[in-house]
Formats: structure tokens, C-alpha cells, sequence
């Protein structure tokens, strides 16, 4: 699977820095049970799995297929937020240089981020948790712009939300619980930044997404007539990893971290997060709707990786199981 | 059953006069009578809702996937429906409560549809918002773990609480007349019919003490219904407002729903008189003068229609951001442009003229103006819900949306579902308010009529 050879090729894994900040992250990250940045314990899986597919071999395919993760641990802590050094909660946030994203115009290649995010999660089509727009720049030429959920801290769709299915963590992530939504999709109106997605129908999802336990903490699998979106990977960080699309980005223009501890990382080097807030002169998007977005922004159009402003257009985005689930169906946002 | 229509009977004890009970046999007149017509009628609205049902359950086995909904504009004919049923609920208690509360005699031979109107409005715009929903069997949650931040929460306890109101307030009024029917129709209609009419008639025998307290109980409630059913469109308003975007997130959202949902109840209410009038023969209790006022009513309130619309734009219009611009474009140019000036001209300005001159002030004329301002309310909900959404949040093109046949079908069968509910009430109920009729034509036999009167008779 192409989505096995990039994870277990990725530098993350190799990479020292990035797992310094990732090992104090999660609470399992003490636990004995964890030996490795991917290998979560996977022991109950077995239960599942055998009960999905009767077949106890594939138990341990499971670790193989990717869903590590999104498998639930024996004592499952996903209900306590992840604690700092000094055991205050983590309050996790996303810095995007812009000045580093050119949509993967130099890659030849799809937005990496949008892909990593969809193979990750097992997102239906047409669900891109963290799409790249373009966007028009005042001068002329464009930008382009990765937009994740921005994990609010005064979430319009929180507030909104009649069942309070979506519902904003200690940890600040904004979540929603697919198993109370009753899809009434007020909080997609609400959302000033187009970052909610709607199961219309059945959505094709490969038929390992069956597979995983659902949490709200991985929206796995999907479940029709719910909102779904971007949950900042919280469980891949539990784990001691970074985000999907943090980890695939080829330019390593996405910082996440945690403003707590006040660090950040790409990947590739650790920096102060609210220094480097300063120092690049971030912004948030629609910043006067009061709404305090965890995802900040450092202006740019690509240019430190030598994008021309003027050459517009990326490669728009494909789902690798759209074929490969019978009876789903898939339409445009 | 056509035989015992004639002979009027003298009742014991009440002294009635000619006048009334003349009147008791043109209310009593539709429990007793089918016509192949309305036999029709009633196949033809149960088909609708047949088709309906088949049409939703597509939707139950597929998923919204079934309608034009997507992404970026996620409510469509659904919601729009839900907004336009619920303003025409706003016919009873506007009619009805305002009316009583300012002491308009006028107002009472058509209180009674005025109120049944409301809520059988009311039951079909709840249920346009339950077809919207994608796990509408978890509407439960909202009981078990509502969030009170949520406009949705506030508007399932406004529209609750509005329902229970204007069933009181159609049942209290109306127990005096359920006592007439239990009295005159026992052993003429079916057993089950009979003791309706005879439970929710409670006991009522006329005398002095009860009398008192049905007419405080009347007054109390027509002055506790009218916030109740300002507060219902205002929070159905917020739904909209209480979101960030620029057509909807707006101070004036509350009144003009209000407004516009009072004008729809006013237009919904004149033509469904028309028809019963015609069609129960009551023209000698529902008048031209009925008609007139109603008139009247639905000229102010296309005037403020236009006002608020003028504030509205113009306020928003001025500074011109650029969402606002594109929304304006859309609406008064180009996407949404046909719908906005069959709106402007069809629903608010065609109705003016009809009102303002005095040839075309008539029932045919109103009824015409009212069949417009109808379909014009339906257009102005539809593009305030699909315009709004239609605006982009970010750089992307902008979405479109056309309801599919599943909504289209859905959207009918609760038309049929409101006509029925409405047919089958002026059918079994009695649709003019007898008793308070019979009360005020008393009064006005007792007293010498003044000279304006006098001139009118």
C-alpha cells in the first residue's frame, strides 16, 4: 500500500527532534505497552477484528494496514487530555508558513498534506480536512492556502451545536461526536471557514476503515447523515507522532505543537511557539470574527521554495479507494 | 344523512332566536354533509402525501445524498419550507390574540380558522425540520443532552411551547361550540366523533359561572400567546442571524421574520376564508367587510415588508463589503434576480395596488393578492436560506443548488398534509365561532344601533 510506504518512510520516524517533543505528548507515552512513535498497542484489536472477519490471522494485520491508532488501546485514555512536563494540559496548536507552501507545484503531485490527512483518516470522498485554496493575492499572482480546521477557541460551531455532538476538548481541539450528531448541519453554517463536511451517503472508504474502533478522536468510519472534519490527529500525537499532514509535507511548512509548553515543531527543528509567532508576523484567518483560531499563519506565497506567484493551479486532489467500494457513493462539495 | 339538515328545533331552556339558530345549522351543516368533491380532495392530498412518504423513504435508504444539498449549501427547500410553515402559523395569533386583545368585534366569525390555521402550520413546519435532519431518530438528544447555547434548542422550545399554546387556544374558545355539536349531534354522527365532541366539551352547560371563566380564561390566554408566537419567529430568525455570515447575521433578522411571517398569515389566512366561505356558505357571516380588513391588515404588513427590506439593504448596501456585494449581485442581478423581483413586484408590490384601489378591493381581488404574497413568501425564504449559503467563505466558486424530485415530493406532501389536516378540521370542528357570534349579536339586538350602524345595515 502506497499509504504504508510513505508513513514508514517518512523521516518523522527517524527523526530524533521531532519525537522529543512527541514522547512526554501523549499520556500512553509512559506506559510500557507503547515501544514506538507508530506501534500503539494494537492487543485488542484482535476482539474486533475477529468479530469483524472471523478470522484471528488478520489480527495482526491491523498495525500493518495502518490502523494503529485508530484501534483502541486496553485502558483506553483517549478521554483524558494529554498532559505537558509540568502536568498542565497540552493546548495544541498549527503554525503554516506560507512562504514555504507552493501546493506541491514542485512535487508534480497533489497537495502531499490533503493526501497524508485523507489516507490517515480513512476520508471519504469528497472530504479534504485540510484543503489548499488559492488564493488571489491584492498585487496579483496567488497564494496558496492550507486550511485545517482552525480548532476555534470560540468555535461558532460549538456554539451552535443543539446536542452539543461537536464540542471543544481541555486540549482546545474542537471535536464531534459522530455517534450523537443528529445532523441537523447548523454548524455548518456556522463555520466561517468551510471546514465541516456532511456524509451525505455512504461514502466510499476502503474496507479496512471497518475495521477501527470509532472514537471521536479518529472519525473512522465514517457514518452517514454526520458532520465530520479535521481533528488535528490528536490520536496520532498521543501516540508520539505528528499529524498526518505535518508529517507529509514535503516543505515542512507546518508546525504543530503546543502553546502551553510554548513549543513547536515541523518535523525537523523544535522552535518557541509564540517567538515564532512574532518573529514571522503571523495572522489568523477572518481574525475580527472573534472566533481565536489555533491555526496561524505566516504570510507568503511560496516563495522561499521558489513558487512564482504567477503560476497558478495545483493538482486537485484524488481519493486512492474511490473504486474500491461497491455501492458507495461519492459527489462534489 | 342529507334528511335531517332541515327542520331547525326549538331547544330547551336557551330561548334562541331565529338568527341563531340559523347560524347553528350552516356550522353544523359540513359534519353532516360529503360531497363527491371532497371525496377527491381528500384521495387527491392523501396521494400527495403517499408520494411523499415513498419519496422520503428514497431518502431514509440513501441519505441526504437523495437532494441537491451538498457542502456549501446544506439547507435548501427543507429548511426554507420550515421557515415559510412556520410564518403562516402566525395567521391565528395575530388575527385571533391581537385582534381580541384590542377589542376588534370584527374579528370573530374567523377566529376560529384564524386559530386552526396555526396549528396545523405549526405541526407541518416541525415536521419539515425532522425530514431535513440526517439521524432524525436522534432528535431524543435534544432532550438528553441539549446544549442551551444552540438557537435549534431555543426554537424546538419556542415552537413547543407555541404548539401547546395555540392548541389551548384554539380548544378553550372553541368548548362552548364542541358543547353544541355534543348536544345536537348525538346519535347523527359515529360514537368515537360524538364523544369527542362530548370530552372536550367539558361539561359545558352555559350557566353564568362558567361563562365568567371560559371569557377570563380566553382573555388571559390571548394575552400570553402573542410574545409566545413573536418569540417562535424571532428565535426561527436566530438560526439564521446567530451564524456568521452576511446575508443572515444581521439585527433586523428577528422583526423581519416576524413581519413577514404575520404578512404570509395574513395572505394564508384570507384565502383558505375565501374558500370555506364559498364552500360552507357562510357568506352572511364571513363578509366583504371581513375581507376588506383583512385587506388592510395585509397592506400594513406589506408596508413594513418593504421597510424593513429598505433598512435592511440600504444600511448594508452603503458600506459594501464584498461579500455583501456578491450577495447583492446574486439577488438583484443576476442568480437569484428573478426570484427577488417576482418577489418585490409580485409579493409586495402587486398586493399594495390591489388593497389601494377600491375596484379591486374585493374577495376575488384579495384572494389573487394572497395566492401572490404566498408564493412570494415561499420565494423569500427560499433565497434568504440558499442565497445566504450560497456566498463563499473562501476562495472557492460558488456553490449551486436546485432541489432534486425526493424534495420537491417531500415538500408536497406536507402542502397535502397541511390542506388535509385544515380540511379535515373545517369538516369534524366547528369553523365559526358560534357561541361569542351569538353573544355579540345579542349585545347588538339589545342596544339601539348607533347612526353609523344603521347606515351600514
Amino acid at each position: 500500500m502506497q499509504f504504508n510506504r510513505r508513513r514508514s518512510n517518512h523521516r518523522v520516524e527517524s527523526h530524533p527532534v521531532g519525537l522529543g517533543l512527541a514522547d512526554g505528548l501523549g499520556s500512553e507515552g509512559s506506559t510500557p505497552t507503547s515501544d514506538g512513535p507508530t506501534a500503539v498497542p494494537v492487543s485488542v484489536s484482535r476482539r474486533n477484528v475477529l468479530k469483524k472477519l472471523g478470522a484471528g490471522g488478520l489480527a495482526v494485520a491491523a498495525p500493518a494496514l495502518g490502523l494503529g491508532a485508530m484501534v483502541k488501546p486496553e485502558n483506553a485514555q483517549e478521554d483524558r487530555p494529554a498532559l505537558g512536563p509540568r502536568g498542565r494540559v497540552r493546548q495544541w496548536g498549527m503554525i503554516i508558513d506560507l512562504r514555504r507552501c507552493d501546493g506541491c507545484q514542485s512535487q508534480g503531485t497533489p497537495p502531499q498534506c490533503t493526501l497524508a490527512c485523507i489516507e490517515g483518516h480513512l476520508a471519504p470522498e469528497p472530504m479534504e480536512w485540510i484543503e489548499i485554496y488559492e488564493n488571489e493575492m491584492s498585487g496579483g499572482g496567488t497564494q496558496f492556502l492550507p486550511t485545517p480546521c482552525q480548532q476555534c477557541e470560540n468555535p461558532p460551531c460549538v456554539n451552535v451545536c443543539p446536542v452539543a455532538a461537536t464540542y471543544s476538548q481541555p486540549d482546545g481541539i474542537v471535536a464531534i461526536d459522530q455517534e450523537r450528531c443528529i445532523g441537523c448541519r447548523l454548524c455548518m453554517a456556522a463555520c466561517p471557514y468551510d471546514r465541516r463536511f456532511f456524509n451525505w451517503g455512504t461514502a466510499p472508504v476502503p474496507p479496512e476503515a471497518l475495521l477501527a474502533d470509532y472514537s471521536p478522536a479518529h472519525q473512522v468510519p465514517a457514518k452517514r447523515g454526520t458532520v465530520m472534519k479535521c481533528d488535528f490527529c490528536t490520536d496520532l500525537v498521543r501516540a508520539g507522532s505528528l499529524p498526518q499532514c505535518v508529517q507529509a509535507c514535503p516543505q515542512d511548512a507546518i508546525y504543530y505543537g503546543d502553546l502551553e509548553e510554548d513549543i513547536a515543531t515541523n518535523g525537523v527543528e523544535v522552535v518557541g511557539f509564540q517567538d515564532y509567532l512574532t518573529r514571522n508576523n503571523t495572522y489568523r484567518l477572518k481574525e475580527d470574527l472573534g472566533t481565536r483560531p489555533r491555526v496561524h499563519y505566516i504570510p507568503g506565497h511560496g516563495e522561499d521554495v521558489g513558487r512564482d506567484p504567477e503560476s497558478t493551479g495545483r493538482l486537485p486532489t484524488e481519493w486512492p479507494w474511490a473504486d474500491r467500494a461497491k455501492g458507495a457513493v461519492t459527489w462534489e462539495r | 344523512m342529507g334528511e335531517v339538515t332541515e327542520s331547525p328545533k326549538v331547544h330547551p331552556g336557551t330561548g334562541e332566536s331565529a338568527w341563531d339558530d340559523r347560524l347553528d345549522e350552516h356550522v353544523i351543516a359540513p359534519v353532516k354533509r360529503a360531497g363527491r368533491g371532497y371525496v377527491l380532495w381528500l384521495v387527491g392530498l392523501s396521494a400527495m402525501i403517499v408520494w411523499g412518504v415513498f419519496a422520503y423513504s428514497t431518502q431514509v435508504r440513501d441519505g441526504l445524498y437523495v437532494t441537491g444539498m451538498r457542502d456549501r449549501i446544506s439547507w435548501g427547500l427543507y429548511i426554507s419550507s420550515f421557515v415559510f410553515f412556520i410564518g403562516i402559523s402566525h395567521a391565528g395569533t395575530l388575527i385571533s390574540a391581537i385582534l381580541r386583545v384590542s377589542n376588534a368585534s370584527w374579528r370573530t366569525p374567523i377566529t376560529r380558522i384564524a386559530e386552526s390555521i396555526t396549528v396545523v402550520a405549526l405541526v407541518t413546519g416541525g415536521l419539515m425540520v425532522i425530514v431535513d435532519m440526517g439521524k432524525p431518530l436522534r432528535l431524543y438528544q435534544m432532550f438528553i443532552n441539549g446544549n442551551w447555547q444552540s438557537p435549534l434548542m431555543w426554537d424546538m422550545f419556542a415552537i413547543t411551547i407555541y404548539l401547546t399554546a395555540s392548541v389551548t387556544y384554539l380548544l378553550v374558545p372553541m368548548v362552548p361550540d364542541l358543547a353544541l355539536f355534543r348536544d345536537r349531534l348525538d346519535g347523527r354522527v359515529p360514537r368515537f366523533q360524538w364523544w369527542i365532541y362530548a370530552v372536550f366539551s367539558f361539561g359545558w352547560r352555559g350557566n353564568t359561572a362558567q361563562k365568567k371563566s371560559l371569557t377570563k380564561s380566553i382573555s388571559l390566554l390571548a394575552v400570553l400567546i402573542i410574545p409566545i408566537a413573536v418569540s417562535v419567529h424571532t428565535v426561527v430568525s436566530w438560526i439564521f442571524a446567530m451564524t456568521l455570515r452576511v446575508s443572515w447575521n444581521s439585527t433586523i433578522f428577528g422583526f423581519f421574520f416576524v413581519t413577514g411571517a404575520i404578512f404570509s398569515g395574513i395572505a394564508a389566512l384570507i384565502l383558505v376564508l375565501a374558500v370555506v366561505r364559498r364552500r360552507f356558505h357562510l357568506q352572511e357571516y364571513i363578509t366583504s367587510v371581513h375581507f376588506e380588513y383583512l385587506g388592510y391588515l395585509l397592506l400594513t404588513a406589506a408596508m413594513v415588508m418593504l421597510y424593513s427590506n429598505a433598512s435592511e439593504y440600504i444600511t448594508k448596501g452603503f458600506h459594501a463589503s464584498e461579500d455583501d456585494l456578491f450577495a447583492f449581485r446574486e439577488l438583484f442581478l443576476t442568480e437569484f434576480a428573478p426570484l427577488y423581483w417576482f418577489y418585490f413586484f409580485g409579493g409586495l408590490v402587486f398586493p399594495i395596488l390591489i388593497v389601494a384601489f377600491k375596484r379591486t378591493r374585493n374577495v376575488i381581488g384579495l384572494s389573487i393578492a394572497s395566492a401572490f404574497v404566498l408564493v412570494a413568501m415561499f420565494i423569500e425564504r427560499y433565497f434568504i436560506v440558499v442565497a445566504g449559503l450560497r456566498v463563499p467563505l473562501m476562495p472557492y466558486e460558488p456553490a449551486s443548488y436546485a432541489p432534486t424530485w425526493v424534495e420537491w415530493s417531500v415538500f408536497g406532501a406536507g402542502l397535502a398534509l397541511f390542506l388535509l389536516l385544515l380540511t379535515l378540521f373545517t369538516k369534524f370542528f366547528p369553523v365559526l365561532a358560534v357561541w361569542e357570534m351569538k353573544e355579540e349579536h345579542e349585545a347588538r339586538m339589545a342596544r339601539v344601533p348607533t347612526e353609523h350602524e344603521a347606515v351600514e345595515q
